[in-house]
């Protein structure tokens, strides 16, 4: 079932509910991001964690003659808490008992089956940039730009910037499409409506303070979420699909992003993530597809602007292929990449005439045939698509014949673009890519080979199925050997959430964890490269950063964090958390022996919480 | 004999000059004392500095046809800084100025890769494995150069700046990050029951987790210690001169491009962290264990408006150069014995393109900065801007592969022998010094 952009928020959400509760799950597969090799020692090098009580029987797992080692029940329930939540929370571990490995399982994979906390649906309702079109936030944010620029131009020196270069010119280049500037008199008018008014910007005032909400929604659901496995394949996904909060428009887009584009499909089918992402106009921003156009057609609609690109712009026909879906050496030329960029001409952020007047009729329409001028919302709101996703301009679209890996492409315009997502995600380079990225995120840096090309079987398989996928890869011999267990390396955004649930606590003051994680080199939203943070030990583990988090677990766990708030932990319960309460004889020895107010931070700071 | 007597000494065999009177003089030291106390640091400009407007060949007037809007003149508002009569320095290197004049700055045009990825991610990578065109090897090649080094390996022999280990010092040898500010750290583990607590925990693991807590541990001790001992570097005037007019971050930092913002990879912008300069002396003048530093500078991928002697450019160029002066001048009776090399992973096109910029490219060139370089000449083998002399006719060629300078600098400078050499660039045949 094609996903249609036209189609609002609503009916998006309602098809890929549809989808992904159609049978079978797809594997995803991701290119390889991670060099092969791990920099540092080899995964398992660290001591075999062995149980405290020997009451139940033999406390070293079996090894079976395949090399692999069996796990008892509470080891297998610790390490799935481990890979498919965020890190188990005090009473997680009975849940999972009660229900039965299976069932929790299956649930999991089933996110809407699981009724989602309170905390969760509160702040999502709260955080307005999750809930808003994109055309809607970019008309704010472009205000709210207009205001900052006449307040900077009262106010500034002449600092010696050369005449059109430097900050101001590339502020301008990069804050977003200047389609909105054109001549006649009815883009004029949406422009007013558009951009002007009184009505106040969700914005607020401040750059820095408008991803601020975005990210704590992200922590909190990371921390709180019922549907911890929908949460974990959110991040793995953005990661995938990774769009940088810090350029431009994408400051204002990226909450919007997740929530329309990522989190609705994250245990759907991979050939929706590839569409939603591709016409999402915070991607289209973000690789600059808003600029790729037919050369010598009109940029962004408008009249060619001195310095704007107005020609052929690479970079998301690149990355579509180089991460997105084939993987480095998914058999692509650059050939490929500019016959790519070719078809993905004209898909960008502007509204044409033709869909600007159709917007107007629709508004009107619902007006009862008045003008809808001074109306932003209900022209806005009208256009193609309600303003959720990008618009497809004929204009600036090269309709010449392409070759793409070998496929003619006949120049039809708009259906184009299908027919090579199409294309690539049916690609089997791309199953491949996914389930070694999927492997190495759920199992191991090195994922073994025969879980990759079976994953990769999968999703070839079942045309995407994510959830497919994820279903076998849950039911692996790989998935289940104990010589994976608490065996990978946490991320610092990892590392974090599980203090919070290990405690049983939540920031009160989100602002010095957001900064912990900007040290700890993980800002949020923040990963510069379109790859996405890395998942593994080689590219998280360093000296300085462990001291601190060491830091942080200590400050958390003796209450001196004035971010908590004094917030009371059960110690006894924390340590039955992490782990199913298995942490190595030496960890559990050292923190008998310590004072109770240090005990808490040694928990959280121990060696194997380091770990999952 | 203490530590000091034996830094004289070492200073005093050092003032021969091997580089450039020996032409043909093999870049391999005996080995003997390798590292022989001499410092090098070495920054990497991530995103593709254009070099030749760093460094531009004014005297060929294929430049000015080449860069219509973007090229150096002695006749605009920001002139260039002429060096020999055919090449010119970008107006923003003015501080480096006294350093050519003095001949301890050099360059090397036409360097680079042989690996011919226009890709920023493949190309760094490549430049700091030091293993052009092999994806496979994931140790970074100051890595290995501090393994190279004498094996009493003190916490702050080797220092990244930068809360992540970059790919280029990835590897088995401790190199010590160290955060931007260089300054003393309130850490738990300053607490002596606390540390004794998670030093019993960490303390006997064996593995990755276990080395890394002690080096994290041993790194924080000995910066602390070396902050809490007094100032060393004088030369207070350079350093606010460096320091103050730039202020924090912002203006341009956030103008900069999605796409610049990749290519610096996590880099902080020159303008950003510039102090850099004063806080790296100070840290070598204080801690004489300090043998080899990395710092990362980005900003650098200039594809649209890069200016010429003034503009998007010029206002990176500017701090990393009042930096590079300062760290000179901190250095004080250190720089005669420090080398500075400067590196970008590949150069940038000839021709500028539609946007007043210009797009990725090839060769670049390459700065050396120290106490025994051959300074006040630009070497490598210049092609010239005619379509012969450009790489598939748009780029400048790399000519000179950037492992034969580096190899140069540790064979002469620091005494790594030919066999710890071919540690640190395996598959790779020294071809001679460049500096000829």
């Amino acid at each position: 079932m094609k996903l249609d952009f036209n189609l609002g928020n609503k009916q998006i959400i309602a098809a890929a509910m549809t989808l992904s509760l159609a049978a079978g799950l797809t594997p995803v597969i991701w290119g390889q991001y991670d060099s092969p090799g791990s920099v540092l020692a080899q995964p398992g090098g660290h001591k075999r964690l062995q149980r405290q009580s020997d009451s139940e029987g033999a406390s070293e797992a079996q090894v079976s003659s395949g090399g692999t080692r069996s796990m008892d029940e509470d080891q297998k329930i610790a390490h799935l808490l481990n890979r498919v939540t965020f890190g188990a929370r005090p009473g997680d571990v009975e849940k999972v008992k009660q229900q039965g490995i299976k069932n929790y399982i299956a649930a999991q994979l089933n996110p809407d089956s699981i009724a989602e906390s309170p905390e969760v649906v509160s702040k999502v309702q709260n955080t307005d940039l999750l809930n808003l079109s994109s055309a809607k936030l970019i008309a704010d944010f472009k205000q709210f730009q207009k205001e900052k620029k006449l307040q900077k131009a009262n106010e500034q020196k002449d600092d010696g910037t050369g005449p059109g270069t430097g900050a101001q010119g590339a502020a301008t280049a990069d804050a977003g499409p200047g389609q909105f500037n054109g001549k006649g008199k009815m883009r004029k008018k949406f422009l007013a409506d558009a951009q002007g008014g009184q009505q106040a910007s969700v914005l607020g005032d401040s750059k820095k303070r408008m991803g601020q909400g975005v990210m704590e929604a992200r922590l909190v659901r990371a921390i709180d979420s019922n549907r911890q496995l929908q949460e974990v394949m959110t991040d793995f996904w953005y990661n995938h699909f990774n769009i940088c909060i810090d350029k431009g428009l994408d400051r204002v887009l990226v909450g919007a992003y997740e929530e329309q584009a990522i989190r609705p499909f994250a245990l759907g089918k991979f050939r929706d993530l590839v569409g939603a992402t591709c016409h999402h106009p915070a991607m289209l921003f973000y690789l600059d597809n808003w600029q790729n156009s037919k050369p010598g057609s009109m940029a962004g609609g408008g009249p060619k602007k001195k310095g704007k690109e107005s020609g052929l712009n690479e970079n998301y026909a690149r990355e579509l292929m180089e991460l997105h879906t084939l993987g480095v050496d998914g058999g692509y030329t650059q050939k490929d990449v500019q016959e790519l960029a070719r078809v993905l001409t004209g898909l960008g952020l502007a509204p044409d005439r033709r869909q600007i007047a159709q917007g107007m009729q629709n508004a009107m329409a619902q007006n009862g045939g008045g003008r809808p001028w001074g109306n932003r919302e209900a022209v806005v709101s009208n256009l193609p698509g309600k303003g959720m996703w990008g618009f497809f301009n004929e204009g600036r679209h090269d309709f010449g014949e392409k070759v793409v890996l070998g496929q003619r492409i006949a120049g039809t315009g708009e259906p184009e673009i299908e027919q090579c997502l199409d294309m690539l995600c049916k690609h089997p380079a791309t199953a491949h890519h996914i389930a070694f990225q999927l492997a190495q995120y759920f199992v191991a840096d090195e994922p073994p080979k025969a879980l990759v090309d079976r994953l990769a079987a999968k999703f070839t398989q079942t045309d995407g199925d994510i959830k497919a996928v994820m279903t076998s890869l849950l039911d692996s011999p790989e998935f289940w050997d104990g010589k994976y267990n608490n065996d990978k390396y946490k991320s610092p955004f990892r590392y974090t959430v599980s203090v919070f649930r290990a405690t049983d606590t939540e920031p009160q003051d989100y602002q010095p964890v957001i900064q912990f994680l900007r040290m700890q080199g993980q800002p949020l939203y923040g990963c510069l490269t379109p790859d996405g943070y890395k998942n593994t030990q080689s590219a998280w583990l360093n000296p300085d950063a462990l001291i601190n988090r060491i830091n942080f677990a200590t400050a958390i766990g003796t209450g001196k964090a004035k971010f908590m708030s004094n917030q009371p932990v059960d110690f006894s319960r924390s340590r039955d958390a992490v782990n199913a309460g298995m942490l190595s004889a030496h960890t559990e020895s050292v923190i008998s022996k310590a004072p109770p107010p240090l005990k808490l931070s040694l928990l959280i700071g121990s060696p194997e919480f380091m770990r999952y | 004999m203490n530590r000091r007597d034996f830094l004289k000494i070492a200073c005093a065999s050092s003032m021969v000059n091997f580089f450039g009177f020996h032409p043909g003089a093999l870049a391999f030291g005996n080995g003997n004392d390798a590292g022989n106390g001499k410092k090098l640091i070495v920054i990497l400009l991530r995103g593709g500095v254009d070099g030749l407007n760093v460094v531009a060949p004014y005297g060929d007037n294929r430049y000015s046809s080449l860069r219509p809007t973007i090229a150096l003149s002695k006749s605009e508002a920001a002139p260039l800084l002429d060096l020999d009569g055919y090449w010119g320095m970008h107006p923003a290197m003015s501080p480096l100025m006294s350093a050519w004049q003095d001949k301890t700055l050099a360059f090397v045009h036409d360097c680079g890769s042989p690996d011919p990825t226009r890709s920023h991610f493949d190309a760094q990578d490549y430049m700091e494995s030091g293993v052009p065109g092999k994806k496979s090897v994931t140790t970074g090649w100051i890595n290995r150069l501090v393994g190279q080094l004498p094996s009493k390996h003190t916490p702050l022999q080797a220092i990244s700046v930068g809360p992540v280990l970059p790919r280029i010092c990835s590897g088995p040898t401790t190199i010590a990050s160290v955060s931007r500010q260089i300054s003393k750290t309130k850490s738990v583990m300053d607490r002596p029951y606390i540390a004794k607590a998670f030093d019993d925990l960490y303390g006997g693991l064996t593995d990755d987790l276990g080395r890394a807590f002690v080096e994290g541990v041993a790194a924080h001790t000995a910066i602390n210690e070396v902050m809490d001992s007094p100032d060393v570097t004088g030369n207070d005037q350079m350093s606010m001169q460096g320091g103050g007019r730039h202020g924090g971050a912002g203006g341009a930092d956030d103008a900069m491009s999605r796409e610049q913002k990749i290519a610096n990879a996590g880099a902080p912008t020159p303008k950003t962290y510039n102090k850099f300069g004063t806080q790296l002396a100070n840290l070598f003048r204080k801690d004489p264990t300090v043998q080899v530093a990395f710092a990362d500078f980005g900003g650098w991928d200039t594809h649209i408006r890069q200016g010429a002697g003034k503009g998007q450019l010029a206002q990176h160029l500017s701090p990393l150069a009042q930096g590079l002066g300062d760290l000179i001048a901190g250095l004080g009776p250190l720089y005669k014995d420090t080398t500075i090399l400067v590196m970008s992973e590949f150069g940038r096109t000839a021709k500028e393109n539609g946007n007043g910029g210009t797009d990725h490219g090839h060769g670049n060139v390459m700065w050396l900065l120290g106490g025994e370089i051959p300074g006040g000449k630009v070497y490598g083998k210049w092609g010239g801007l005619d379509t012969n002399g450009l790489h598939e006719d748009r780029d400048l060629p790399a000519s000179t592969d950037f492992r034969t300078v580096i190899s140069t600098v540790l064979g002469n400078h620091m005494n790594i022998s030919k066999a710890g050499q071919n540690i640190i660039f395996p598959d790779f045949a020294y071809p001679g010094s460049p500096f000829v």
